[in-house]
């Protein structure tokens, strides 16, 4: 579907599919947590699954991918494979970097992961260098680095905006706005009003797009125009996809910071539930093919599920090895 | 000697890159004023290299050091070889992050999925009236990473070989770069002359002291062990070359050897590479040891600007000799 020109019910249908699955396997790993199945740190993407399957939707599988610790929903719309992703999650040796990484560090080059960082900001002066060796190679690829509102206050950002456009590079900086940075609100911790404005102090070849980001068609629609525009060597886009984080910072946060009317509200417009309902009214699938995708991912899951708990622990030799390379 | 051909550290830097580049079409460099159009950078280290490979290759960047370490870093994944210049050491804190949460640790946290092959040169060292932010040796501390190498050369033709075996190294690399002896001069390497990092080099055998070095003390210590050996003093030079991954057979061989040993550098004394030095050889060589390790270095403090200060807190050559006869005594 990467090639679709334009928006349709099928290109809604795939963007939907996509963010089932990734609700699944984060609703899966929450509730491993939750029944005490799981101890770990998590940053779950729930509520921003849209911005992640229109993104991958637009995107070839060798494009490349830098995105942060909450990045669950981006490495699996990316095409990452669900058992290599749940077996990291539990430290195995079969998960994608081999019980080394861990959530916050997934790593896999096969589908264009190539970081995910577990510090605020520091992927987006990496994705301008993949980008950079794009424009080098003039291999035609894209580079999207994902980051959160939060993010866009720390230096890194400008440093790499600006160096993207500066050298006009294949590089889509995608900001999801969820409202809040870690645990603090939009409004005390940014001073512009939004984060897009801040593409114009980059010059022309810097875009800028805000969209609602839960919105499938605007999602996908900006999305596609920064990669036809980043892939034609017209320069980098700073795409803002409004959203809203369902399952606070991490798991297991109360969220005290959040007033309950707005996250009343917020779960009250929960994008899978939306969506779903403009899927259904598109006659792109009925609500029984959506009840079928859906247990099919639930299925994949348990799968993925029993497969890393099947899977063995790394060997202890692990701890000294990739520290260098062979000699 | 009027025959043999010789370069300053300078352009052996020059000629490493050069080299490089030229065997290798992913080799790229990057950083502040390096392009000819610039002046070939603030030491001129990359000087003609725009114009002869490429201003694509060879890419002047802003004044954003966690962009140019970001950007090597990214360039790297994707298969180039990044040459960075961080053009004084002390702006390297502005990229720590990139330098030690991902450069250092994407390999590892890859599961080996991933390596970084970038290198990041810098210059530093005291001596030149910089003061206190242009002028520091903070080898220890990136030492103190695992999955960084560090490197210094004492001699132009070691910067060519050393240089040169970082480029192609698949692990990131800092190679630091000494600014007073920038002109001083070397014998010539030959052409795509290269050495292996992770080797310490016995430049000269002796057999009664070890003295351990790397970078810019070693000239003081030539010359130390050259006047010492007509006291009949045989004193064994370790030239490091790489601080780390820290060639510890050669040192704890040289020592066995030996029995006595002074460690020197320029970087100040506490918490440096010659404490790790010097707890190797006491866990390692412990029983033919004769006297303590002694440890020269400069002295705890920012360093300063006036030229009477800062020579004062700079290390001496006179203070290794001092370690060394000190050792002797024993």
């Amino acid at each position: 579907m990467t090639t679709a020109t334009s928006y349709s019910p099928e290109v809604l249908l795939e963007i939907y599919r996509t963010a089932l699955k990734i609700r699944s396997v984060d609703g899966g790993i929450r509730g491993l947590i939750r029944s005490g199945n799981l101890a770990i740190a998590m940053h779950p993407p729930t509520g921003q699954e849209i911005i992640a399957a229109a993104m991958g939707a637009c995107l070839e599988p060798t494009d490349y991918l830098v995105t942060i610790y909450r990045g669950l929903h981006d490495q699996i719309a990316k095409g990452m494979p669900i058992k290599k992703l749940v077996a990291e999650y539990f430290g195995k040796a079969t998960g994608a970097c081999k019980g080394k990484g861990g959530p916050m560090h997934i790593t896999h080059p096969e589908s264009g992961v190539m970081v995910t960082t577990g510090v605020v900001g520091s992927g987006m002066p990496i994705a301008t260098g993949l980008g950079w060796a794009s424009q080098l190679k003039n291999d035609g690829r894209v580079t999207v680095t994902c980051f959160g509102d939060g993010a866009s206050n720390i230096g890194a950002f400008h440093e790499a905006m600006n160096l993207a456009a500066v050298w006009k590079l294949p590089v889509i900086f995608l900001c999801q706005n969820n409202k809040y940075a870690e645990c603090t609100t939009y409004e005390d911790a940014t001073a512009s009003k939004t984060i897009v404005e801040r593409a114009s102090a980059y010059g022309e070849n810097m875009a800028g797009v805000a969209v609602d980001g839960n919105n499938p068609e605007e999602m996908w629609t900006a999305m596609r125009a920064a990669v036809d525009r980043a892939r034609a060597g017209r320069g980098p886009t700073l795409l803002e996809a409004h959203t809203f984080r369902l399952s606070g910072h991490y798991f297991g946060d109360p969220s005290p910071y959040i007033p309950k009317e707005e996250m009343a509200e917020a779960m009250a417009n929960d994008p899978i539930v939306v969506v779903r309902d403009l899927v259904i009214a598109s006659g792109a699938a009925t609500a029984e093919d959506l009840d079928a995708i859906q247990a099919k991912f639930e299925v994949e899951f348990e799968e993925a599920l029993e497969f890393a708990k099947n899977s063995p622990l790394p060997d202890l030799i692990e701890v000294t090895t990739d520290i260098y390379g062979a000699a | 000697m009027s025959d043999t051909k010789t370069i300053t550290f300078t352009q052996a830097y020059t000629q490493a890159l050069d080299e490089a580049m030229a065997a290798d079409p992913t080799v790229v460099l990057l950083g502040e004023d390096i392009g000819d159009k610039e002046g070939g950078g603030v030491f001129k280290v990359t000087a003609g290299l725009s114009a002869k490979h490429g201003a694509e290759r060879v890419r002047t960047t802003p004044i954003s050091e966690q962009a140019i370490i970001g950007a090597a870093i990214g360039a790297s994944l994707a298969g180039m070889r990044p040459v960075a210049e961080i053009m004084f050491m002390n702006f390297i804190t502005v990229a720590m992050d990139q330098v030690v949460n991902h450069a250092a640790k994407l390999r590892y946290m890859s599961g080996g999925l991933t390596s970084v092959p970038i290198t990041i040169r810098t210059r530093t060292g005291a001596g030149t009236g910089n003061g206190g932010q242009h002028s520091d040796m903070l080898e220890a501390w990136f030492a103190h990473v695992p999955g960084i190498k560090v490197v210094v050369p004492s001699s132009p033709a070691d910067a060519v070989g050393l240089l040169r075996a970082c480029i192609e190294d698949d692990d990131p690399c800092l190679f630091i770069e000494d600014g007073v002896t920038r002109t001083v001069k070397g014998v010539a390497p030959p052409s795509n002359y290269k050495l292996e990092l992770g080797k310490a080099n016995v430049e000269r055998e002796g057999s009664d002291v070890s003295v351990i070095s790397y970078g810019r003390p070693l000239q003081d210590i030539r010359k130390i062990a050259e006047s010492m050996a007509e006291e009949g003093i045989s004193v064994e030079i370790v030239d490091l070359r790489t601080i780390s991954p820290l060639d510890t057979e050669t040192i704890v061989n040289s020592v066995r050897k030996t029995g006595r040993a002074v460690v020197a550098h320029e970087a100040v004394r506490s918490f440096g590479v010659g404490a790790e030095v010097a707890a190797r050889i006491q866990e390692f060589a412990f029983d033919s040891l004769k006297a303590p390790v002694m440890r020269v270095a400069s002295k705890d403090a920012t360093v300063p600007f006036a030229r009477t200060l800062e020579l004062d807190f700079l290390y001496k050559g006179s203070d290794i000799e001092a370690a060394i006869r000190q050792t002797l005594e024993r």
